[in-house]
């Protein structure tokens, strides 16, 4: 379980993240929503120990992570962030390899070979393993990414905006692949996600921030409600349900 | 493979480049001639091997192809303490002329220099390293208008001896220094080798990095400090020559085709032992001495910057 105690963090006098505190459960995928600029990366990324809280607590099951050795961290949290530059020229299988880093620190044992192959057929890049990252598609590098994260083989698996600028075929086949995951393989996934229909069809609990606060919390189906997400994006929107699937109308 | 084989001719063809220069026209004198030359090889392979290296590890902790650890102002603050010194105590000196003394107020002031620029910029957390390169870049600019300032003062005569020390020059290297160099490189050199598995991972970017489990901060603070060391050292020894490091990192990177730093660094070491021992013999046997080293590194390695610039541009 990933627990977030009354943890805060200011750039400069912006507080970007106020006084936050929320339990993930294991074993499901959460999303975290919000406007632009409601703290959701930050909180994420603190999580993830990429940058660090001013004040607070975050344990990863009952441990500090401010306290723990980095290399057995990333054995069992991951993150991707949402862009991705790489400046080495890296074909996917390579790009998969790092993955292992945390176990093999570069020396690749059968067993390490074992997941990479693993993780590419996961994401079904066999095919195209070979490639360099600069000649795939947008929704293929995601999917290398991801690859790699499933490579890395951790507990935690954090997500900031997967969906970033791919289309709504590789959207879908992300989650998907994320629900899969969850499902299969008894992953916990954290998102940040900006589609709130995404969120409604494919998350098991939403958290959702607004200004640095959580505003609400609670399973998926509480969340998607018309009242509620009033009160995060200041807008209408209105909730239908289309093949048990409820579906938010934004648009207009 | 395929990159063993490469490197292997580099390291060949490093060998028998040292094997023409140490052999050529000898003569009769071989007693006289090939202790020198020896020497003035060995101090070319340390050197070489130091700047090489430090540039790969600069450029991997920067991800970033066209800078060299020259950026954070070592080389002007070498320069810098040259002329203070002789524009204080005049050559003459005793302090001026003992090369140990020199050596060693030098190369204590650069790291020294390093150890607070570092200890200032880590002190508040989260710092971005290219904060630390404008900081470098500022401050190497202070030390470059110092210097000058000094160096229009001083008497002409005096400004020779300063004019002398801007330029790498192999051809009066101290035995004393060189194996002082030799002991301190080897050292830091066996203390790093434990960082070395990282350095992959370091090109990914501090994200991934410590995503992957890397300690980025202190892994990266070890870096920088074995990088000011090893360029230090080397200024010292035979002048400020770092631009010879963005030259043979750029072409290892080409020939070789891979992010691994095993073969990088060998192959950037190689390249440079190649690039300075040829050089050297052009300097000697075709210019007869009448222009130095550092002059012909910096003009092809000028070229080949702009190349890299036009190409860089042309793949936007």
């Amino acid at each position: 379980m990933v627990e977030v105690r009354e943890v805060s963090k200011q750039y400069g006098n912006k507080s970007v993240v106020d006084n936050v505190s929320v339990k993930i459960e294991k074993g499901k995928i959460t999303s975290f929503i919000g406007p632009n600029g409601a703290g959701k990366s930050t909180l994420l990324s603190m999580v993830s120990r990429l940058i660090t809280k001013d004040t607070g607590e975050i344990l990863i099951d009952n441990e500090e992570v401010g306290q723990c050795k980095s290399n057995d961290l990333a054995k069992k949290i991951s993150i991707l962030k949402q862009s991705n530059h790489i400046n080495i020229r890296l074909t996917i299988k390579e790009l998969v390899c790092f993955g292992r880093f945390p176990y093999s620190q570069g020396n690749l044992s059968e067993e390490d070979w074992k997941h990479v192959n693993e993780a590419i057929t996961y994401m079904e890049l066999e095919d195209i393993q070979d490639k360099y990252l600069d000649q795939l598609s947008g929704g293929q590098r995601q999917r290398a990414y991801i690859a790699m994260v499933i490579a890395q083989n951790t507990e935690y698996i954090l997500l900031d905006e997967p969906l970033n600028n791919l289309d709504m075929k590789h959207s879908v086949q992300i989650m998907k692949v994320l629900r899969r995951l969850v499902d299969e393989l008894g992953k916990t996934i954290i998102i940040v996600i900006h589609d709130i229909n995404f969120a409604s069809c494919y998350s098991d609990y939403i958290v959702a921030l607004k200004d640095g606060k959580v505003v609400k919390e609670g399973p998926t189906d509480e969340i998607i409600n018309s009242s509620i997400l009033k009160d995060i994006y200041d807008m209408d929107i209105k909730i239908e349900n289309i093949n048990e699937n409820k579906i938010c109308v934004y648009f207009s | 493979m395929k990159h063993n084989a490469k490197i292997g001719a580099l390291a060949a063809f490093s060998v028998l480049l040292i094997a023409i220069f140490l052999f050529i026209k000898v003569g009769n004198n071989w007693d006289y001639v090939l202790p020198r030359r020896g020497l003035k090889v060995l101090a070319i392979v340390i050197t070489g091997s130091a700047i090489a290296f430090s540039t790969v590890v600069f450029q991997t902790i920067t991800n970033n192809r066209i800078l060299t650890p020259s950026i954070m102002g070592l080389d002007s603050l070498y320069m810098l303490i040259q002329t203070f010194v002789i524009f204080i105590f005049g050559s003459t000196n005793l302090t001026v002329a003992n090369k140990n003394i020199n050596f060693v107020i030098c190369v204590g002031l650069m790291v020294l220099f390093s150890g607070v620029l570092y200890k200032v910029l880590f002190k508040r957390e989260g710092q971005n390293i290219y904060f630390l390169l404008l900081m470098g870049l500022i401050l190497g600019t202070l030390f470059q208008s110092l210097s000058t300032f000094m160096q229009v003062l001083i008497d002409p005569n005096e400004f020779q001896i300063v004019q002398d020390k801007m330029f790498a020059s192999f051809n009066n290297v101290n035995t004393d220094l060189l194996l002082i160099a030799i002991i301190a490189i080897l050292g830091i050199a066996i203390y790093f080798s434990r960082f070395i598995k990282y350095l992959d991972v370091l090109s990914l970017g501090r994200d991934q990095a410590i995503n992957l489990g890397v300690d980025y901060d202190y892994v990266v603070k070890r870096l920088l400090i074995v990088i000011a060391i090893f360029v230090s050292i080397s200024t010292a020894l035979v002048g400020p020559i770092t631009f010879l490091g963005l030259l043979v990192v750029n072409v290892a990177h080409e020939f070789l085709k891979t992010y691994q730093h095993k073969y990088l660094i060998f192959g950037s070491v190689f390249i440079s032992i190649i690039a300075l021992v040829g050089g050297q013999l052009i300097v000697e046997r075709v210019f007869t001495f009448s222009t130095t080293l550092s002059v012909i590194i910096n003009f092809i390695g000028g070229v080949y910057f702009i190349y890299l610039l036009l190409r860089e541009r042309k793949s936007w």
